[in-house]
């Protein structure tokens, strides 16, 4: 499977080569160098789309890393509005960024967003031998001295990692959330060795961060923040059945430019749902430690503009914007 | 025994014809991307890994690939920082400072094969601590916190104001002007940018590459321009290339000392290979003392930090196995290149993958191997750049310099931000103000920041926190003891010299 895969992407790469300039072959942007998230988003949603016959060449990815996706967002909405073959990996970084107005004044209306098909869960997790047996008494912690409880996370202060302990917090009724203690470090792994090892009490981040420490009996999850229990990681309760109704993952989707035609933006969410359809991405989906999190098409852009405005609100309140 | 076994395991896995020819065409291939300016191990890397997919090849036959290409790397950086006073990549910045004074003095080949040998048993001893010590080694990581790795970060810093030899005042402006530049990108401890003035490009800080190069690269064609093509300070001697043997052997402690320090600055994933082998360089520097001539092109300040480089390079890699913490730019692209192979590092990698693991260790080994075989007779190759006429030499290099850091980012911006730092390479040099010094404040000042910050959260702004372990202390006690004090007491301790240099 992994060779065959191999070479079909080899194939792509190859023929995508031969191709430019001389036909109108899709193009994915992942926003970021080879080997993270949004790369890993355009190279499989390309790959499978190719296969699975959805389009009919090869899907070119083109890296263009730069202020967190930011360069990417400034190319589409600037200089392609109106290419009707360009498709952009997008997660909730993007949403997260954009409700920050972290993309030098660019608004999230000014891109379409098709769709999501995956989700790599939110959890709350510590270490193997943290007091800290379930999520509301973490919580109880926080609320009955917050300066007790440091968080370590692999985005920066404001990011969505700090952002989803938060998110908890409100729900509790904790207001005064600046006073939550959060160290942005460099990955989710080293958050978990920074808990491990007892400098934060709490590590905020995504299933496919803790996997191997799981495996490893090093840390415990509390929570996991999704609708319903993860496949695969079932005894890890989530935080609505636990009374906090917070869902906050970090979905894997496309965006498309503001431009195009109704017509081509229902082609791309058309496509998209086949991909999500498929077994391959099922599989792909697995490999990779995402959870399913369908949601296509025009109802898209109306949990984008809803998140963007939570996100907005918390920012303000714990000051990373005015 | 069991290691025996697990090495077997791992050398019947790597040691295939096919995959020996990739350690080859690897090592080959990261030689050169290490000796290009503008082109380090982390970018080369992330070049590459398109390929991998390309080629269809197999997780051992990528990590193969890409093994041998950033080992390859560690030992090209070298070359440049020897033969043109440009460095390759980051890590190869310390070894400017010998090896190039070397070169002048003709002993080029000296300085490329001395290096050489430091550079195999750097990374020979890092391959055995990482295969002997790997799974007891990561647990270091958990005892680094916010305070533990200010403390070394201050260790590092302590040691620039023992940087220049002659006007300290100076080496420190130029370390203030890179830690001024460190401040730029967003802001990890407040999510707020500082001085990008809503430019996206300057969102991310500033990259080291454009800056070494810029400050090198382009800083010496601006000399050369001036100079109307006549004068540029590459256009060294060249004597004939042997074995040094007598120097190599006058080093081997020197070697020993800089692979234990470049490794341990490897495996804590807070520092990293260029901390290495400055640590490395500086702490040789520090041992010799004023009569040691370090900068001056000595063998020891060659072999110091070579050695330190390529033990963190091997050292790097036990956290990011074990724990899947990437402890430099280049373990952070080789971590996702393992990830998009689906094999995910973190503490059960060694259980889980063991072939996976073994096949990397023994492809370490092999691709050092040939490395030093390879490097040694190349030398006589190296050399050769020399008698290349500056006037072709010099805008092959400049050409080069602007692709690898076009390749980036792939935006024009970094080439300007480039042609800037020349400009500032050339008015520093002009000054005689060390430009070795701004990269090192551009290095330190960014994660010495973070680590204070995270620090002060944690604690709630004490500052007591910062000498909370024991090793912190230890830390804080090395770095007031073995460079702050010297400073001041060597006026005390002896009679004022006058400055020579």
């Amino acid at each position: 499977m992994k060779l065959s895969l191999n070479k079909s992407i080899a194939a792509g790469v190859l023929m995508s080569l031969g191709l430019i300039g001389t036909t109108h072959a899709a193009e994915c942007i992942a926003p970021a160098n080879p080997g993270g998230g949004w790369d890993f988003t355009c190279r499989t949603i390309g790959k499978i789309m190719h296969d699975i016959g959805a389009v009919d060449k090869p899907v070119q990815v083109t890296n263009m890393a730069g202020g967190g996706g930011g360069l990417a967002y400034g190319h589409v909405v600037n200089e392609r509005s109106d290419d009707a073959d360009l498709i952009v990996a997008a997660s909730s970084a993007t949403a997260t960024r954009l409700a920050q107005n972290a993309y030098a004044g660019m608004t999230a209306d000014q891109v379409r967003f098709v769709g999501a098909i995956g989700a790599d869960p939110g959890v709350i997790v510590v270490a193997a031998d943290s007091e800290f047996k379930d999520l509301g008494q973490l919580l109880d912690a926080i609320k009955a001295d917050p300066g007790s409880v440091a968080f370590a996370g692999g985005s920066a202060v404001g990011g969505f990692d700090h952002l989803k302990p938060l998110m908890l917090l409100q729900r509790v009724g904790f207001d005064d959330i600046t006073k939550v203690k959060y160290i942005g470090v460099d990955g989710g792994a080293d958050a978990i060795t920074q808990t491990i090892g007892g400098f934060t009490q709490v590590m905020t981040g995504d299933m496919s961060e803790i996997v191997g420490f799981l495996k490893s009996g090093e840390i415990r999850a509390l929570a996991v923040l999704t609708e319903e229990r993860v496949p695969g990681f079932d005894d890890i309760p989530t935080a609505k059945e636990q009374g906090f109704d917070v869902v906050a993952v970090n979905w894997r989707g496309l965006y498309i430019p503001k431009g195009v035609s109704d017509d081509t933006f229902n082609m791309w969410a058309e496509r998209l749902q086949k991909v999500a359809d498929s077994a391959e991405w099922q599989e792909a989906m697995v490999a990779n430690g995402l959870a399913p999190f369908t949601k296509v098409g025009g109802d898209f852009q109306g949990y984008i503009d809803q998140v963007v405005g939570e996100v907005r609100q918390l920012s303000k309140d714990i000051g990373v914007i005015q | 025994m069991e290691i025996l076994d697990n090495l077997a395991l791992g050398f019947s896995i790597a040691l295939s014809p096919y995959t020996l020819m990739l350690a080859v065409v690897g090592c080959f291939i990261g030689t050169i991307i290490g000796a290009l300016p503008g082109l380090g191990p982390s970018n080369g890397v992330a070049i590459l890994i398109p390929i991998t997919f390309t080629l269809g090849l197999d997780a051992t036959s990528a990590l193969v690939l890409m093994t041998s290409v950033y080992y390859g790397a560690m030992y090209g950086g070298r070359i440049s920082s020897i033969l043109l006073n440009i460095p390759g990549d980051e890590p190869a910045l310390m070894t400017t400072l010998d090896g190039y004074p070397m070169a002048k003095q003709g002993k080029a080949g000296n300085a490329l094969v001395l290096s050489g040998v430091a550079s195999f048993v750097g990374a020979f001893l890092a391959t055995i601590g990482l295969l002997l010590l790997a799974p007891i080694l990561a647990r270091v990581a958990y005892k680094f916190g916010p305070a533990e790795y200010f403390a070394l970060y201050l260790l590092a810093f302590c040691t620039l104001g023992g940087m220049a030899s002659n006007n300290q005042a100076k080496a420190a402006l130029a370390s203030c002007i890179g830690l001024g530049i460190a401040m730029i990108g967003l802001d990890n401890n407040s999510g707020l940018p500082r001085f990008t003035f809503n430019n996206l490009h300057l969102m991310d800080g500033i990259d080291f590459l454009v800056a070494i190069v810029g400050l090198f690269a382009i800083a010496e064609v601006f000399f050369f321009i001036e100079g109307k093509g006549k004068t540029s300070s590459i256009g060294v001697k060249l004597d004939k290339v042997t074995v040094p043997w007598r120097e190599i052997f006058s080093t081997k402690w020197t070697m020993l000392r800089g692979s234990l320090v470049g490794f341990i600055a490897g495996i804590l994933p807070g520092a990293g290979a260029s901390l290495g082998s400055f640590l490395a360089y500086m702490s040789e520097k520090s041992i010799a003392g004023k009569d040691g001539g370090f900068g001056t092109g000595v063998p020891k300040g060659v072999a110091a930090p070579e050695a330190g480089n390529n033990a963190a390079a091997g050292g790097a890699l036990v956290p990011m196995l074990t724990l899947g913490v990437p402890g430099s730019g280049t373990t952070a692209v080789l971590l996702a290149l393992l990830m998009s192979l689906n094999i995910t590092p973190g503490p059960t990698l060694f259980t889980d993958r063991p072939e996976v693991v073994w096949g990397l260790i023994a492809s370490l080994l092999i691709a050092n191997v040939v490395l030093l075989l390879m490097n040694v007779p190349m030398v006589k190759i190296f050399v050769r750049v020399l008698q290349v006429p500056a006037w072709v030499l010099l805008p092959g290099v400049t050409m080069i310099s602007f692709v690898g850091i076009y390749s980036l980012s792939g935006s024009y911006f970094d080439l300007l931000l480039m042609v800037g730092f020349g400009i500032l390479g050339y008015t520093l040099r002009k000054l005689d103000i060390p430009t070795v010094p701004v990269i090192l404040g551009i290095l330190l000042g960014r994660h010495m920041e973070d680590a204070l910050r995270r620090a002060m959260v944690l604690s709630d702004g004490d500052a007591t926190y910062l000498f909370s372990s024991p090793i912190a202390i230890g830390l804080w006690i090395a770095a007031i003891a073995g460079f702050v004090a010297p400073m001041f007491l060597r006026g005390v301790l002896a009679k004022p010299q006058r400055v020579t240099d």
